[in-house]
């Protein structure tokens, strides 16, 4: 099956075509469905996410809001000193998990308004805040420099 | 004195990078050969100075010379002497010490064994190569100076970050630039063809072992990066498609590209702009990984410190190379000989395909890594892209590409006979079906995709050995025959097979983890024991044990399998009183292939602590691949062929005979 050089040519456009339109719509439908947007405490009661719609959670852990039960459950109140939302989660939190100090968890909403989260995440060590964390103290004006002491970062991905 | 001796070497390499940048590419456009002999003595003096420079730094982090700042801030003296040691790279400043020290070892062994390579192209190849080294050492000089001095010198150190007090730190980095920073030898012969404006089949027979070695490199190191990852930070996670990770892992992806299209442009002179321009990418890909990593971009633990001048240094950097490639790439590419187009059916077609699903899985990657940075530049909005849009863009092309992977060696240049090579792939078809069959039975209600992941991997597994069976004539000869062909056979052709079996390994490794991990989270008592998977752990107490800079609370852990005991787990969490930080060692028991993996959490009041359990199988499945495909490259690059050069102009016929009889 002697190909033309003209069939041989369209052979390799239309194969490159058809690979790069499956990424394209690989891409963008993965765009849709599995991006998770960074929210406040406050973009949370102000925006009214809806219940059950996954996010990213950040602020300060409220300073003795922690509460441990059975079966590993915890809760606390996240707050970026202008609201406070519930969170809960069950299993280990991250070595550097303390109230008073900056995490981001991920998770959604259930119907009562508490935070489920299935994901936290610390930092590396004691001086270093989460950026995003960082980023919406500043926006709402609740903002201390000795938030930011020189230090290592990190969620703890490699 | 030592660090201003360190940091002189660094100016005078610096020097010595100017002159290899211009005086050998200005001897290249006269054809003068006393002014292009200048790039070797300079390339092999620049990284003379440049390991000065690394030797001054390791002296300064060993001997705990804490009035130099770098050492200050990531060094204690109680440190054990293997992490002083490696400290010296745990950190911004001397981390790109070590990248220039890599570039520099680089241009030098291209100096030293390039004697093959002719006149002028070597002399461009050492100047390009010289400007990229010229552009970091500015950028360590006048924004990283690892040997900056401290007005009062402190007594003590702030100690290393704890993650990185582990034996991974002197593994992972080095073997990860060796890699990312090899991979500007292919730059640097792509740009030099392009300022020569020719290119041909003995250009990519050049460029192939340096692509090669950097290649291995870059494997083992993502490898090892991964392993360590996944015993350092106790989630058991071995792979987050964190944006670092993804930075090293776009270059792997062009620079495997690159390899296969090499091999098309070497045997039938065809794809060789495409070839140019994956070079050009690969290394682009390795300068944003960089970039990333080091401009404080990103938050990760990569992520030494952020300094907002650097970010800009290095984004200059990047663009001006990255553009200025790419510009001299559109302007002299159209000039070049284009190669003749052939048949979809055949070898080549095969290598096509692979370029083709390699660089879309490598897009794919790209976009999700920079999609967040660019939408909060534009919107101010803040997202996140995880694991889940990975697993949906990059196994959908990667798996095509799995399953056309055992065809492709299979299949003869010019005109392949698909339906042969499919009968030919019959022992490889049954191993896979076998295999899918097997684990329907035993895993029967699990993951619905996991019996055909494993199918595929032992499908890849099953070509690369069918490949090397059909090679050396098995079942049609006799078995001293076979035997004889086997060892007769080019080290490359055992070289490209080992780095498919390799593949088709790690893949074997990553499905069954993925589908048939265990997880257990729960609170002990001391002389409680805890279940997984017929494992019984019995916890014995927590101790409290004193290291040379940390105490850690140790548990004990009692593993039995029955009533026999097969060995004890000892988690630990360690305190870090110089940075008032923890950092949790989870504990392995290493069954064959598989492996248990429990890691400590908090302690309760009544003398529980709580624990992560893991049943991890045949996880090591996973890097041990990993090491197979770099045995697999080094094996090729043994082969006298890729290292002889291209064949001498007078008999260029004969050559090419030779080599295409030897396929």
């Amino acid at each position: 099956m002697a190909m033309t050089r003209r069939q041989r040519r369209i052979t390799l456009i239309a194969v490159s075509l058809g690979v790069l339109a499956l990424a394209v719509g690989l891409v963008l439908s993965a765009l849709r469905d599995s991006i998770v947007f960074f929210n406040s405490p406050s973009d949370v009661v102000q925006k009214h996410v809806a219940a059950g719609t996954r996010i990213r959670l950040g602020g300060l852990v409220s300073p003795g809001s922690l509460v441990r039960s059975d079966n590993m459950q915890v809760q606390f109140q996240l707050t970026d000193g202008n609201h406070a939302v519930t969170v809960a989660y069950q299993g280990l939190l991250p070595d550097l998990f303390r109230e008073g100090q900056g995490v981001v968890t991920e998770g959604a909403l259930d119907p009562a308004g508490v935070f489920r989260a299935d994901t936290v995440l610390a930092k590396h060590d004691e001086t270093y805040m989460p950026k995003e964390v960082a980023d919406s103290l500043k926006k709402q004006g609740h903002w201390k420099d000795d938030y930011e002491k020189p230090g290592k970062a990190g969620k703890a991905t490699p | 004195m030592i660090p201003e001796l360190g940091h002189y070497a660094l100016v005078l390499a610096l020097a010595l990078a100017l002159i290899q940048s211009t005086v050998p590419a200005i001897g290249a456009r006269l054809k003068d050969a006393q002014l292009m002999s200048v790039a070797e003595p300079t390339a092999v003096a620049q990284f003379i100075f440049v390991a000065l420079s690394f030797a001054a730094l390791i002296t300064c982090y060993v001997t705990s010379d804490f009035s130099v700042a770098t050492t200050f801030q990531n060094s204690h003296s109680a440190m054990p002497l293997i992490y002083k040691f490696t400290s010296a790279w745990g950190n911004h400043e001397g981390s790109m010490l070590l990248w220039v020290l890599i570039l520099a070892a680089f241009g030098a062994l291209v100096a030293l064994f390039g004697n093959n390579l002719p006149a002028t192209l070597k002399a461009n190849v050492l100047a390009v190569q010289s400007w990229i080294a010229a552009a970091f050492f500015l950028f360590i000089l006048l924004t990283s100076n690892p040997f900056a001095r401290l007005p009062d010198a402190p007594l003590e150190g702030r100690d290393l970050n704890p993650l990185l007090q582990d034996l991974g730190l002197a593994i992972h980095p080095p073997l990860l630039y060796l890699g990312y920073v090899g991979f500007s030898i292919s730059f640097s012969f792509a740009i030099a063809a392009l300022i020569e404006g020719r290119i041909d089949a003995a250009w990519a027979r050049w460029v192939r072992p340096w692509t090669l070695l950097a290649w291995m490199f870059l494997t083992i190191g993502i490898a090892m990066g991964s392993y360590w990852a996944y015993y350092e930070l106790g989630w058991g996670g071995w792979w987050f498609w964190d944006p670092v990770e993804n930075a090293s892992f776009m270059p792997w992806l062009a620079g495997t590209a690159l390899l296969h299209s090499a091999l098309v442009m070497e045997k039938r002179n065809a794809l060789k702009v495409w070839t140019l321009l994956l070079a050009i990418l690969a290394f682009s890909l390795s300068l944003l990984g960089t970039f990333l990593v080091r401009s404080g971009v990103l938050t990760s633990v990569h992520t030494f410190a952020q300094d907002p001048s650097r970010g800009a240094f290095i984004l200059a950097i990047l663009v001006i190379f990255i553009g200025g490639a790419f510009a001299l790439f559109a302007w002299r590419a159209p000039l070049l000989k284009q190669g003749g187009l052939f048949a979809p059916v055949s070898r080549e077609g095969a290598l096509v395909l692979n370029n083709l699903f390699l660089t879309t899985a490598c897009a794919t990657i790209f976009v999700g890594t920079l999609y967040p940075m660019v939408l909060e530049a534009l919107t101010d909005e803040k997202i996140s892209v995880g694991a889940p849009f990975f697993n949906a863009t990059f196994w959908p092309l990667f798996v095509p590409l799995l399953i056309a992977m055992p065809f492709g060696p299979l299949m003869a240049w010019k005109r392949g006979d698909l339906l042969g090579v499919t009968q030919r792939l019959f022992g490889a078809f049954a191993l896979a079906l076998v295999g899918i069959a097997i684990t329907f039975v035993a895993a029967g209600g699990g993951p619905v995709l996991a019996p055909f992941g494993i199918g595929l991997a032992l499908f890849v597994i099953g070509g690369a050995l069918s490949d090397l069976a059909e090679r050396s004539g098995m079942g049609r000869q006799p078995l001293p025959v076979v035997y004889r062909r086997a060892a007769g056979l080019p080290r490359s052709a055992w070289g490209g097979a080992l780095a498919h079996l390799g593949l088709g390994i790690t893949i074997f490794g990553i499905v069954c983890e993925s589908n048939w991990a265990a997880e257990r989270i729960a609170a002990v008592r001391p002389n409680e024991t805890i279940s997984l998977r017929g494992y019984d752990l019995t916890f014995e107490g927590l101790t409290l044990r004193r290291g040379p800079n940390y105490t850690e609370q140790v548990g004990s852990f009692v593993v039995r399998s029955g009533d026999e005991e097969i060995g004890q787990l000892q988690p630990s969490k360690r305190s870090f009183a110089a940075r008032g930080s923890t950092t949790s060692e989870a504990a392995l028991l290493t069954r064959g292939a598989s492996q248990l993996y429990l890691s400590l959490g908090d302690a309760g009041a009544d003398g529980s602590v709580t624990v992560r359990l893991y049943h991890k199988p045949l996880v090591l499945l996973i890097w041990l691949g990993a090491l197979v495909m770099f045995l697999g490259g080094a094996l090729s690059l043994s082969d006298r062929r890729l290292r002889v050069g291209a064949p001498k102009p007078a008999q260029p016929k004969l050559a090419t005979l030779r080599t295409e009889a030897a396929e």
